[in-house]
């Protein structure tokens, strides 16, 4: 009997001992944590984006518990997270701005004209890095190897007919393929936007006409029909204030070179 | 002094924990894809097996044989292993944020890896240099256990390097990702096996 009991019982004393000092432990160890944090973390999307700005999902829940960070600023999960996080945090929820990424080039394979034939690594940053800056010849046009693509954490970007293009269901606006890209041509704006300049050439309209049939040539007839101002050409180059734009469409039926697009096909207004 | 040296010696390279003895090969196929999470890993095990070292010999020494239970060895080591490694994650936590984040997840998934196990074990039933009539005492059991643990991470951030050159590298189909891991890790292991026929 005495070869049974006398190690049971020494092995629970030594299980309990453990046992006790554990939970002695993890009181005089404890560490506070707001639990608003952890279930916050639970219902954001867990991608780990950086959209929102701050480093990950988790310090983002960290930032909303403690009430610096506001609660819509999580572009991939959309109103539905930040409805959820408004009932934990017991506030209401304010609307969501969802942002996704366009991409300012046009120049298919068909309508930009290329410099030489490229056949080396199908990278944009490489091809970037040769001589007149890419095989395009348009130096700021859309270079088509998918450096964009390949950072998606989503998917979102296809090359089509070799240039990128941004599918808006799927884009979280995380903004990875922006810093990807070495031409930027790439900038997130808020979902709602409606109309985008699919250019981003400072040649002239001259020189712009030779390398591609669908670059701005700075002609100002958007500039000029626009009601409100909100466009103005740069360097060659229309560009729309979108906390002016109303979302007329002027612009785009008025451009010669369609370069002036509607990114939303229903009435964001 | 001579005799620990020894210990240490022959638990980092002679008896490598990991390419000779065999112990801890999970961790060191699953943890070793990155160089800085296979120098978190071997850090956090070295760290362990020390502590446990300690403790599982105070363990053996103060209840295990008086009560004339040595047989019961491996199911109390396991205990104290796991109550400690959850006490040091608790006590990170709290004390030293910066460490508890390096190590992350590999402090708890060292709870019961047999290489932690398995030095606590060889420390009760090796034959004691410095007490010539029992087994290992306190000292040699720390500098094994942390020699051991160095010997792990030496093993594993190894292994890592290997591994990173093996991404860029142009791999027959059949043989990329696993298999050619566990070709790299043999070949690692036999150039340990150099050692053999040392003794300290």
């Amino acid at each position: 009997m005495k070869e049974i009991l006398l190690p049971a019982l020494a092995m629970g004393a030594v299980g309990l001992l453990l046992g006790l000092l554990l939970a002695l432990a993890s009181k005089i160890f404890a560490v506070e944590k707001d639990e608003r944090a952890e279930e916050i973390a639970s219902v954001l999307p867990g991608a780990n984006c950086g959209s929102c700005g701050y480093a990950g999902c988790s310090a983002y829940a960290a930032a909303i518990s403690k009430g610096e960070a506001k609660i819509n600023c999580c572009s991939p999960g959309g109103q539905s997270v930040a409805d959820a996080i408004a009932d934990i945090m017991g506030v209401s929820a304010e609307a969501v701005e969802e942002k996704c990424a366009v991409i300012a080039c046009n120049g298919t394979i068909d309508k930009a004209a290329d410099k030489y034939e490229y056949v080396g690594i199908e990278d944009c940053l490489t091809a970037s890095r040769l001589q007149g800056g890419g095989s395009k010849a348009c130096t700021y046009g859309c270079l088509g190897y998918g450096s964009c693509a390949k950072v998606c954490q989503n998917n979102a970007i296809k090359i089509e007919n070799g240039i990128a293009v941004v599918d808006m269901e799927k884009c979280g606006g995380c903004g990875e393929c922006a810093a990807a890209c070495p031409k930027n041509l790439i900038s997130i704006v808020p979902k709602k936007v409606k109309y985008i300049v699919k250019c981003h050439s400072c040649d002239k309209g001259a020189e712009m006409k030779e390398k591609c049939s669908v670059g701005c040539i700075g002609c100002r007839i958007c500039e000029k029909n626009c009601p409100v101002g909100a466009i103005k050409v740069e360097n060659n180059c229309a560009q729309i204030d979108q906390s002016v734009c109303i979302s007329c469409g002027l612009c785009e039926s008025k451009c010669p070179k369609k370069i002036i697009v509607a990114i939303n096909k229903d009435d964001a207004q | 002094m001579t005799a620990l040296v020894g210990i240490a010696l022959t638990s980092i390279f002679v008896q490598n924990f990991v390419l000779v003895k065999f112990y801890g090969i999970c961790p060191f196929l699953g943890v070793s894809k990155k160089l800085d999470t296979a120098l978190g890993m071997g850090m956090a095990v070295t760290f362990v097996m020390t502590l446990a070292s300690m403790l599982t010999w105070a363990c053996q020494k103060f209840i295990l044989v008086p009560l004339d239970m040595e047989y019961m060895q491996t199911i109390a080591f396991i205990v104290i292993i796991a109550a400690l490694v959850q006490f040091v994650e608790m006590f990170l936590q709290k004390s030293i944020p910066s460490l508890y984040s390096a190590l992350g997840i590999y402090l708890p998934l060292i709870t019961t890896n047999c290489a932690v196990l398995g030095v606590a074990l060889l420390n009760v039933r090796t034959a004691s240099v410095i007490n010539l009539l029992g087994t290992y005492t306190l000292i040699e059991s720390v500098v094994n256990g942390f020699s051991a643990g160095i010997g792990f991470l030496l093993a594993i951030v190894l292994f890592a390097g290997v591994r990173e050159r093996l991404e860029s590298s142009d791999i027959p189909k059949a043989l990329q990702g696993f298999p050619i891991a566990l070709i790299s890790a043999s070949l690692l292991a036999m150039a340990f096996m150099g050692f053999q026929g040392m003794s300290f």
